[in-house]
């Protein structure tokens, strides 16, 4: 699915050469997009016969990855989360979603009125692994910014729906606390729009435009896709100190890489350990949802 | 001000007459500035602390007139033992020259998880019997503040709880 994406994004990711390894990547690299096709192949034609995890399920379960750092490495300890995670999956859908997608998630709350609240807002961030993953939204209501954070296995989560499923041209959208209301304005009773089955996750190239100084970050240094107007308030020290701020060999540093995200061999038996349970349940899920899209006709005529 | 506009057009008078004129409307333009300009020297604080600045949401009179002069109040103290204020705290704000206290109704500040976390720090002014000066909370306000202020509200002290009845929006 997320092929097509790939070969769509490979000219943005020659640009981000320069860009920090995030473990929470919707993008990949070029190496692994390279990687992909071919190691799928060899695992149909071996012998042992092994379940057929799909490549793109780094980009749709990135909480099963644990944390690459090596002193919080625990191998029991994933495993045992995993399980609860599949546990937690069995119980509630939580979709697929990246960050720019807009999200309405419904928790209960022992303060609000109905004992449920209900927030609707873009996806800023995503972090964390395990069953300490977690998202923040972001949404401006009545001109007032607001954001909250949200753990993905909080079980008093209720409901998870994507109301836009799409991607942004950034790993995380912190800048719309600079950007213009409008760009993190969204609808409440905004309708679910749903993509076609089997299309790729589009990639909304909008490009915000920011307030000026004096920003809660500096942008300037972060080599930003998404923002339009980011010279426009920079002066010419701002410019240098950024050039100076970058790090321009870090994409050669194979050694930072490498402990910075987990490498495809323990990715491929992380997945494959999950891949049943959630296929399953993927499939329980359409078919659920097909049973119900369908209206059994009263009168024949 | 009209002093110093004075003595400004009294220099110019002085100088070359060629130079007057732009020379007196640049002047203007400047000096038209510290009146209502919302340049303030300190950095924006997350932690509600003494000197913090807020930003009144309801529709008092007094509130109103302050942050459209772009003064708006700061905090003097915050009624509690730890000195930095939290959402629902009791804090007394110096707003346009009067001593006037309020209850935290938003923050900047992280906040816990499911809890909103707000663009700026939001503030409700009361009065000494907790009841609000203004008729309309025109933010959306966290459902939270329901159960703290409750909690806050003593048989014989002061009524907090007015202060979510004229709330618009729970969040």
């Amino acid at each position: 699915m997320n092929i097509n994406v790939r070969i769509l994004t490979k000219s943005v990711a020659q640009q981000y050469a320069f860009k920090r390894i995030v473990t929470f990547s919707t993008k990949p690299t070029q190496q692994a997009a390279a990687a992909a096709v071919p190691q799928q192949q060899e695992v149909t034609g071996s012998t042992v016969r092994r379940p057929i995890v799909p490549a793109h399920y780094r980009f749709v379960y990135p909480e099963f990855l644990p944390d690459p750092k090596v002193e919080w490495r625990n191998t029991i300890r994933e495993k045992l989360e995993r399980l609860d995670m599949l546990d937690r999956r069995r119980q509630i859908e939580l979709p697929e979603f990246y960050v720019g997608s807009i999200l309405a998630v419904t928790s209960s709350d022992p303060h609000a009125a109905g004992k449920t609240s209900r927030f609707v807002g873009i996806c800023i961030h995503r972090e964390r692994c395990g069953l300490r993953a977690r998202f923040i939204l972001r949404n401006v209501i009545d001109h007032q910014g607001i954001e909250v954070v949200y753990e993905l296995y909080d079980p008093t989560i209720q409901k998870v729906e994507v109301l836009r499923l799409e991607k942004r041209l950034d790993d995380s959208l912190f800048y719309l606390r600079d950007a213009l209301p409008e760009y993190s304005t969204f609808d409440e009773n905004m309708e679910v729009e749903s993509l076609e089955e089997g299309a790729p996750v589009p990639v909304n190239d909008i490009k915000v435009v920011l307030r000026p100084r004096p920003w809660l970050e500096r942008w300037e240094r972060q080599n930003l896709l998404g923002v339009a107007n980011i010279e426009q308030y920079i002066k010419d020290k701002h410019r240098k100190s950024s050039e100076k701020a970058q790090k321009p060999w870090e994409k050669y540093d194979l050694m930072k890489q490498y402990r910075a995200t987990i490498p495809e061999e323990e990715q491929k038996e992380i997945f494959a350990e999950v891949h049943t349970e959630l296929h399953t349940l993927e499939l329980q899920r359409k078919r659920n949802k097909r049973k119900r899209t369908f209206v059994k006709p009263k009168h024949l005529a | 001000m009209a002093q110093i506009l004075l003595r400004n057009f009294a220099r110019a008078g002085n100088a070359a007459l060629l130079t007057k004129s732009s020379n007196s409307s640049s002047i203007l333009a400047t000096s038209a500035e510290p009146g209502n300009c919302q340049l303030h020297t300190t950095p924006a604080c997350c932690e509600i602390r003494k000197l913090a600045r807020l930003r009144v949401v309801d529709n008092s009179d007094l509130g109103k007139r302050a942050m459209a002069e772009g003064r708006p109040p700061r905090c003097i103290h915050v009624y509690n033992k730890r000195g930095i204020g939290l959402i629902g705290d009791k804090v007394l704000v110096a707003i346009k020259g009067q001593m006037k206290k309020g209850i935290l109704v938003g923050l900047k500040q992280k906040q816990r998880m499911k809890q909103p976390q707000f663009d700026s720090n939001n503030l409700v002014l009361i009065d000494d019997n907790g009841s609000p000066l203004g008729t309309r909370i025109h933010v959306p306000i966290p459902t939270v503040l329901r159960t703290i202020l409750k909690e806050k509200t003593l048989a014989k002290g002061a009524d907090y709880t007015k202060v979510l009845a004229i709330a618009s929006r729970y969040v």
